[in-house]
């Protein structure tokens, strides 16, 4: 054991959990509702970053807590190991979201987008708008007073608005945020929820902090602005400066069935990214990063060992914080985990709890077994 | 329904407290009722319209039918007020590997959908969502624009096996976003076409209480108006009103909607004119709302009204016919908004009507269309 600071006085009261220990129970599904129910457009972020501030500050394995310049929540967790690696660990609280961008003494508002999202999925839905969250609805015109060739093309976001009603109308300001309106919900073995695309890796990071593994320096950024540009990753993994870092989020699952299912020449769905119930799915490569094969090969070696679940995300588009994370300094080597998540950047998406909870563990296990010497290893 | 047709007793309607509009009509939009389906509606409906009505009955089809006894000599003439309380909605075409098709009931643009929250009434209710697969998962072309509903899929999160075990060809799917209050007088959610005229039309029943009539009035929740129009018609046919008046809602002005063909929400109610109007009760009601200093604008209809008054219009032998419009902006979305105050004073302008009908009125009536006729009184 090294030095004796107050951090590891503290420690010695906590014992390390086991990687095959940790759940998701009724208390971490309380925390996701809450958290998916706040509203944290990219630049707007204050909502989650409330709820990070108030989960992770009295955990006795929490040595620091600072928010920086952009307003990303930057965690450090000192481990007791003689030596240890300092790993960042990065999950993004913002999420793709509108902002009102003219005002209307009538109630209806012009909006833009924040973040990638498909202009098909606004027209008929419920938002909350601003930090009062004033209800409001992007309508469409009616079906008897369209005409059948119109409704062939996608309804513009310009022809768009966002009412909230000629007696909110005042309240709503040029440059407020909005969100979709849509409440947290379990059915089953699964979640459904807005905004899944990020909070599952916020709520993971919060778990993966109170049960900090003593085996290395857990360097924890809550980051925002990653849906519009990676941006506060940036700005974090700069003032963290670890040797490694891991990327938390939630990533597409395509697996639906071809739209010729069942044909008997039908076609088959081999771009599915990835699938629920096949567990935590770890990049190898996508539009902005390719993984450090040793942080790779030891994920899936991790994972084997433990009998956890996992699976290769299909290689291509999409990116997460590693994107800016693995460029900064002289250089982080990264790896993406995520949750596979069905719809996200729609109102509703809908992911499986194993998944999430062996996300957990995969990653609590990778962090708990990492030793300094990883990097000395080959890349290839 | 046997149990309520024992009458009502008319000192226990006048103590009936008025209920809040608003949570009348968030209860009335938290059930589904899908046309030809509408008994979990018409429950509530039942519920609302026993303490105030003196008998209460169902048709064949399924509408319900709530009588104001008037206490005019016999044989009494009659009103009938309908409005229609089934709503637009879908059922389960096919099931593939667990995620559901969808067959539309009643007029719905599929660009509105994606996204959208559902309840899957199969062994049980289901919650769902409607989802857009990604591009490269539907027909060519199909992937970047408009997905048509045939390429929509439901996904209730739930398993294969357990959808296949819970969920089957032609079960039910309904909207199931909740009420969603905008301010103190708008109200959005699904299914407020035709909830918010069945709401006015309990307005107009309590208004009732206590106040002698002359006439008859029915009050009828109809059935399958947004398919068939035959909850309307059989109502009619069965009642045989002396006058009948749809309560429906209207084109509210709204991004995206014609000024001409949209009245604006909060300010008025409209009153229906063209061939499947009477013209002299357009003249009594229009005579009425301005005496009542109830606000109102004319809603013409060159053709038909899109309403019950159709079917009602030439049931029996034909019957004299009314159309008063709430307007509502978004119609057949899931985020319909209407206000509080246009159903308000419907109820209220229905109610007034009824109150003023008197054993001159018909034979007046009549008397428009021939004024020769030895029925002008």
């Amino acid at each position: 054991m090294t030095g004796s600071n107050p951090v590891e006085s503290n420690r010695s009261t906590h014992s390390p959990t086991s990687s095959l220990d940790l759940r998701i129970g009724e208390e971490q599904l309380n925390l996701l509702e809450r958290l998916t129910n706040a509203c944290a457009v990219s630049g707007d972020e204050g909502e989650v970053r409330t709820i990070v501030l108030e989960s992770v500050r009295s955990l006795p394995t929490v040595s620091e807590v600072r928010v920086d310049a952009l307003g990303s929540v930057l965690v450090t967790c000192r481990g007791s190991a003689p030596e240890r690696m300092r790993v960042m660990v990065a999950a993004h609280m913002d999420e793709v979201g509108l902002m009102i961008t003219s005002s209307a003494d009538d109630g209806f508002f012009r909006f833009d987008k924040v973040g990638g999202l498909d202009e098909r999925q606004l027209a008929g839905k419920q938002v909350l708008v601003g930090k009062d969250h004033i209800p409001g609805v992007i309508g469409a015109k009616p079906i008897h007073l369209s005409q059948s060739e119109e409704r062939k093309r996608a309804i513009s976001i310009e022809s768009m608005r966002i009412d909230v009603g000629p007696e909110s109308a005042g309240r709503v300001k040029v440059g407020n945020w909005a969100t979709f309106a849509t409440k947290f919900t379990r059915i089953g073995d699964s979640i459904r929820a807005k905004a899944l695309d990020d909070r599952l890796g916020v709520a993971t990071l919060i778990e993966l902090i109170r049960h900090a593994p003593p085996e290395v320096d857990l360097l924890a950024a809550f980051t925002v602005q990653e849906e519009v540009g990676l941006r506060g990753a940036q700005a974090a993994a700069y003032a963290l400066d670890p040797q490694v870092a891991v990327v938390l989020d939630c990533t597409p699952a395509n697996d639906l069935p071809p739209w010729d299912a069942g044909d008997e020449y039908s076609s088959e769905n081999i771009r599915y990214n990835t699938r629920l119930d096949c567990g935590p799915a770890l990049y190898v490569a996508d539009r902005s990063t390719l993984t450090d094969p040793r942080l790779l090969r030891h994920f899936i070696q991790v994972a084997s060992r433990s009998n956890i679940p996992y699976q290769i995300r299909q290689p291509g588009g999409g990116g997460t914080d590693a994107g800016s994370i693995h460029t900064q300094r002289a250089g982080i080597p990264a790896i993406s985990i995520s949750v596979p998540g069905r719809y996200l950047h729609t109102a509703a998406s809908i992911a499986r709890i194993q998944d999430w909870e062996n996300t957990l563990r995969l990653v609590h296990a990778g962090l708990t077994e990492l030793k300094p010497d990883l990097l000395a290893q080959s890349r290839q | 329904m046997d149990r309520y047709c024992a009458d009502v007793s008319s000192s226990h309607r006048k103590h009936m407290q008025k209920p809040d509009l608003q949570s009348l009509l968030k209860d009335l939009i938290s059930v589904s009722g899908i046309s030809g389906h509408e008994a979990s509606v018409r429950r509530l409906i039942e519920d609302a319209w026993q303490p105030i009505t003196n008998q209460l009955l169902s048709s064949r089809l399924g509408s319900l039918h709530g009588l104001v006894r008037g206490s005019g000599p016999e044989p009494r003439q009659s009103l009938l007020l309908a409005a229609h309380m089934d709503a637009i909605g879908f059922m389960v075409a096919r099931i593939t590997d667990g995620f559901i098709h969808l067959q539309a009931v009643g007029g719905i643009d599929p660009r509105v959908l994606p996204g959208q929250l559902v309840t899957v009434h199969g062994r049980e209710d289901i919650p769902g969502l409607i989802v857009q697969p990604a591009a490269h998962l539907l027909p060519p072309k199909t992937g970047s624009g408009v997905v048509p509903l045939e390429h929509l899929l439901v996904d209730t999160g739930l398993r294969a096996e357990k959808v296949a075990e819970l969920v089957r060809v032609g079960d039910l799917v309904s909207f199931a976003q909740p009420p969603f209050q905008m301010g103190s007088d708008l109200l959005a959610g699904h299914s407020l076409d035709n909830r918010a005229s069945v709401a006015a039309l309990t307005v107009c029943l309590h208004e009732l209480r206590g106040r002698s009539l002359a006439w008859d009035v029915w009050a009828a929740a109809t059935v399958q108006e947004e398919v068939t129009l035959f909850g309307a018609a059989t109502s009619a046919f069965e009642l045989r009103p002396s006058l009948a008046v749809a309560i429906d809602v209207t084109f509210g002005s709204g991004p995206g909607s014609p000024d001409h063909q949209t009245y604006p929400l909060g300010q008025c109610v409209t009153l229906g004119w063209g061939p499947n109007i009477h013209p002299a009760l357009f003249e009594s009601f229009k005579r009425l709302a301005d005496e009542l200093e109830i606000p109102w604008k004319m809603e013409t209809l060159p053709v038909h009204s899109g309403t019950d008054a159709i079917r009602m219009q030439v049931a029996s032998g034909g019957v004299p016919t009314m159309v008063v419009g709430i307007p509502l902006r978004y119609m057949h979305t899931p985020v319909e908004v209407v206000s509080l105050k246009d159903i308000q004073r419907a109820g209220r302008l229905l109610a007034e009507f009824a109150a003023r009908l008197d054993a001159d009125y018909l034979p007046k009536l009549e008397a428009s269309f021939d004024p020769g006729s030895d029925n002008r009184a």
